[in-house]
C-alpha cells in the first residue's frame, strides 16, 4: 500500500521583494479570476534555475512533481541546495500549500525538524512536554500516557519541574528531541540538511529513524549525507531545479547525483579586479588555482592562493576543508597571510599519495587574523583526483577516502 | 488502536483547491488540548518576572480609572447622567479592555507566530481562540474587582444599589465583544501577512474606535450628526446596555443589541474566511 502519493504537484515562488508592486498584482489577479481567465502571472513562470538571472517575477520551486512511497519504505530525497528538497518538506507537513497538484497521504505525518517548537523558556520541562506535543497534534490523554517514558529518555527528571530556561542547552534539546520521538507518526520526516551542527542531535536523529524504519513505518530523509543515505536508505529521489530527476534505488539515485555534479569541475578561479571578486570586508579573493590541473593520485598538488587587501587590512587567517564526493570533510587546514603591495599570496602542498581517487571540493573561510569570519566560499573549486593505471597487482579500486603509501615490511 | 489499523483509517488528501467557507471546526476542536494548553501559557508567561504578578491585572483598571476619573469628570466635567463617575468609568474600561486584547492580540497572530507556523501543522485558528479565551479568564478577574467595587460603594458610600433584571443580559455581551473582537481581529491578521501598512492603521483605528464609543462619556452627550455615527458603531448598544443593567441609566434598545450580534457575527464570517485562505499560503509571504 502507499504510504504517500504524489500527483502532479507544482509549487510557485515569487522573486524579489514584496512591495508596492503587490498590491497591483492582486488586484490585477482578481479582475482576470472575475472575468474567468487564468491567473496572468502564471504564464510567465520560469522553471527554477538559481544560477541564471530571469526576466520574470514567479519561478517554479517544484515543478510536475510525481512519486509514490510504499509503506515501510525509507527513502532518500537527495539534491543540490536549491532543488526543492525543503520546499516538498513544508508541502509534506502542511507548512504551506501547493500551487497545482495533489498529495494523498496515509497516516500520521511528523517531522523531526519540529524540534522544540513551541517550547517557552518560562515554562517547567513537565509544561513544556504537553505544550509541545499537543502542537505537533497529541492530545493531553496521549503525553500524559507517555510522560513517564519522555521523561525517563530526556534524562532530565531531575529538573522536570524547573523552567526551561534554566536548562543547558544539552538538556533543552534532550527533553525536545524526547518528545518528537515519542509521537509514533505512520510517516517520519527528517531533515538532516536543517539539523546541522549538533552532531550529538544527528546521531539522535539517525538512530531514531533506523528504529522507526526497522518498526515498518515510512520515513522520508532529506540529506546532504551520501553515505547515509546509501547507508539507510532503501530507496532514492533526486530533484534537480524543482524536478524529479532520477528515482531507483539509494545507490543509483547517488550515482546520479554525483553524474550530475561531475559537470561542474573547475580547477581555478581567477579575478582581474575587486568589485567582480567574491569576498567581503576589504578582503576579496584574486585567484585560488589547483595544480597540476589534472592530477593523478601520485601527484605532488599545489593550491594557490591570491586575495585582494583593499582595505589595507595587513592580515588575515584563510582556512579551508576538504570535502569529499559524499560531502564529507577529510580534513582542513589553515594559515595566516600577510599581504604585500595589497596582495595576500599564500600555497599549499599536498604531500603525493595522501588522496584516494574521486571527486573533491574546497570549502574556503576567510578570516581577520583575531579569527572573526569575513566570508566563506563553499565549492570555490571542485577537482577530481584519478588512478594510475597499475599493470601489476591488485587491479580493482582500493577503498577507503585517503590513499597513503605505507611502508611494508614481508618476509 | 494499533499503528497499523490507524494507518489504514486515517487519510488525508493535500490540494491547493480551498472552499471558501469551509470552517474546519471539527478540527479546531480536535486540538482543543493545545487551545488550553495555549491558554495556560499566556497566563503563566505574561506575569513571570513580575513583583505584583497579576495583581496587575486589578491595578490596571483601578489605575485607568483614577486618570479618566481626575481628566473627564474632575477637570472636563463631563456628565455621566448622575451615576457615579468612577462605577462609571471602572465599567466602561473592563469592558473596553476585553474588546481591544480580543482584537489587538488576535490581530499579529500570523506575524507573530510565524516561527511556530513555518514548522509545524495545527490549525492555526487554535491561536486567536485561545486568546479569546485567556482575556476571558482576566475578564472574570476584572468583573470581579468590579462587583466588589461596587459593594463597597453601596455599603461605605450610601450609594443605593440600582442594577436590574436585565443584568442576566452580561454574558450576551461579552459572547458579541469576542465575536466582534476576534472577527475583526482575524481580518487584520490575515490582510497584514501580505500589507504592514495595516498594523500602523489598527494601532490608530483601535483609539479612534475606543473615543467613538460611549465609554467615557454618555452617548446622550453626543449631539448631531456625531450622535448618529456613535449610533451606528456596533460597540455603541453593548456599552450602553451594560450601563443600563447596572446603573438602569442608558438606553436599553433590543434592536440596537440584535443590529451588534448580527455585525459581529458577520465579522467573524468574513475573518474566519480570510484566515482560512491566508493560513495556506502566507508562509511564503510574510
Amino acid at each position: 500500500m502507499d504510504a504517500l502519493k504524489i500527483e502532479g504537484l507544482y509549487k510557485e515562488y515569487r522573486l524579489g521583494e514584496l512591495s508596492t508592486g503587490t498590491f497591483a498584482h492582486d488586484l490585477n489577479r482578481l479582475w482576470y479570476r472575475l472575468r474567468g481567465k487564468e491567473n496572468p502571472y502564471e504564464k510567465i513562470t520560469e522553471t527554477n534555475d538559481r544560477t541564471k538571472r530571469t526576466e520574470g517575477q514567479y519561478v517554479w520551486a517544484l515543478e510536475d512533481i510525481n512519486f509514490s512511497v510504499a509503506q515501510g519504505e525509507v527513502l532518500g530525497i537527495i539534491g543540490r541546495n536549491g532543488a526543492g528538497k525543503s520546499t516538498l518538506l513544508k508541502i509534506l507537513s502542511k507548512v504551506t500549500s501547493p500551487t497545482r497538484g495533489s498529495i494523498a497521504i496515509h497516516g500520521r505525518i511528523a517531522s523531526l525538524l519540529e524540534v522544540g517548537t513551541g517550547f517557552h523558556p518560562e515554562l517547567t520541562g513537565r509544561e513544556n512536554i504537553f505544550l509541545n506535543g499537543a502542537i505537533l497534534g497529541m492530545t493531553k490523554k496521549e503525553i500524559r500516557s507517555k510522560f513517564d517514558e519522555i521523561v525517563a529518555f530526556s534524562g532530565v527528571e531531575k529538573y522536570i519541574d524547573t523552567p526551561v530556561k534554566r536548562y543547558s542547552s544539552g538538556m533543552y534539546v534532550r527533553l525536545a528531541f524526547a518528545v518528537a520521538a515519542h509521537l509514533e507518526p505512520e510517516i517520519l520526516i527528517i531533515d538532516e540538511v536543517l539539523a546541522v551542527g549538533d552532531a550529538e542531535f544527528q546521531r539522535k536523529c539517525l538512530g531514531k529513524m533506523k528504529e522507526v524504519a526497522g518498526e515498518g513505518r515510512t520515513v522520508l530523509f532529506v540529506s546532504h549525507n551520501m553515505t547515509a543515505v546509501k547507508k539507510l536508505c532503501n530507496k532514492g529521489l533526486l530533484l534537480e531545479q524543482g524536478k524529479v530527476a532520477f528515482m531507483g534505488s539509494a545507490e543509483e539515485t547517488v550515482q546520479a547525483y554525483y553524474a550530475q555534479n561531475t559537470e561542474v569541475i573547475k580547477t581555478f578561479q581567477i579575478f582581474e579586479n575587486s568589485p567582480s571578486a567574491p569576498g567581503a570586508m576589504g578582503v576579496y579573493l584574486k585567484k585560488i588555482a589547483l595544480s597540476p590541473s589534472d592530477p593523478f593520485i601520485d601527484d605532488h598538488i599545489t593550491l594557490d592562493f591570491e586575495f585582494f587587501d583593499t582595505e589595507n587590512r595587513q592580515n588575515i587567517a584563510i582556512a579551508f576543508d576538504l570535502l569529499n564526493q559524499d560531502e564529507m570533510v577529510v580534513f582542513g587546514s589553515g594559515a595566516t597571510l600577510k599581504s604585500n603591495d595589497s596582495i595576500f599570496q599564500a600555497t599549499c602542498y599536498f604531500p603525493k599519495n595522501l588522496l584516494n581517487e574521486g571527486s573533491y571540493s574546497i570549502h574556503l573561510y576567510v578570516n581577520t587574523e583575531g579569527y572573526q569570519p569575513l566570508f566563506s566560499l563553499p565549492e570555490v573549486i571542485r577537482f577530481e583526483i584519478k588512478e594510475r593505471e597499475r599493470t601489476h597487482g591488485f587491479l580493482g579500486k582500493i577503498n577507503g577516502v585517503v590513499r597513503p603509501e605505507l611502508t611494508w615490511k614481508t618476509a | 488502536m494499533n499503528s497499523q489499523q490507524r494507518s489504514s483509517t486515517i487519510s488525508e488528501v493535500i490540494t491547493p483547491n480551498h472552499r471558501w467557507f469551509k470552517f474546519n471546526l471539527r478540527e479546531v476542536w480536535r486540538y482543543r488540548d493545545l487551545v488550553m494548553l495555549f491558554v495556560r501559557r499566556d497566563f503563566v508567561a505574561q506575569y513571570k518576572q513580575t513583583i505584583l504578578g497579576p495583581l496587575w491585572l486589578i491595578l490596571q483598571p483601578l489605575l485607568t480609572t483614577v486618570v479618566f476619573y481626575v481628566v473627564f469628570s474632575k477637570i472636563a466635567k463631563i456628565s455621566t447622567n448622575g451615576s457615579d463617575p468612577f462605577l462609571f468609568y471602572l465599567s466602561g474600561i473592563t469592558l473596553w479592555n476585553y474588546f481591544s486584547d480580543c482584537l489587538t492580540k488576535t490581530s499579529n497572530t500570523f506575524v507573530a507566530n510565524a516561527g511556530i507556523f513555518g514548522k509545524v501543522y495545527f490549525p492555526r485558528l487554535v491561536l486567536p481562540i485561545s486568546i479569546i479565551l485567556s482575556n476571558l479568564m482576566k475578564l472574570g478577574v476584572q468583573i470581579l474587582l468590579l462587583l466588589s467595587v461596587i459593594l463597597f460603594r453601596w455599603s461605605f458610600h450610601g450609594l443605593t444599589p440600582e442594577w436590574n433584571f436585565y443584568v442576566f443580559l452580561f454574558p450576551l455581551l461579552i459572547l458579541i465583544l469576542a465575536l466582534l473582537g476576534l472577527g475583526l481581529g482575524l481580518i487584520f491578521s490575515s490582510v497584514t501577512t501580505k500589507y504592514r501598512d495595516l498594523a500602523y492603521v489598527l494601532t490608530f483605528a483601535t483609539q479612534l474606535l475606543m473615543f467613538a464609543t460611549p465609554i467615557l462619556y454618555p452617548l446622550n452627550f453626543a449631539q448631531g450628526f456625531l450622535a448618529e455615527a456613535i449610533a451606528l458603531n456596533p460597540l455603541t448598544p453593548i456599552f450602553e446596555t451594560f450601563r443600563f443593567t447596572l446603573f438602569s441609566i442608558s438606553n436599553f434598545e433590543v434592536v440596537g443589541l440584535l443590529y451588534a450580534f448580527g455585525l459581529s457575527v458577520f465579522c467573524l464570517m468574513i475573518g474566519i474566511t480570510l484566515f482560512n485562505k491566508v493560513e495556506r499560503s502566507f508562509m511564503d509571504t510574510v
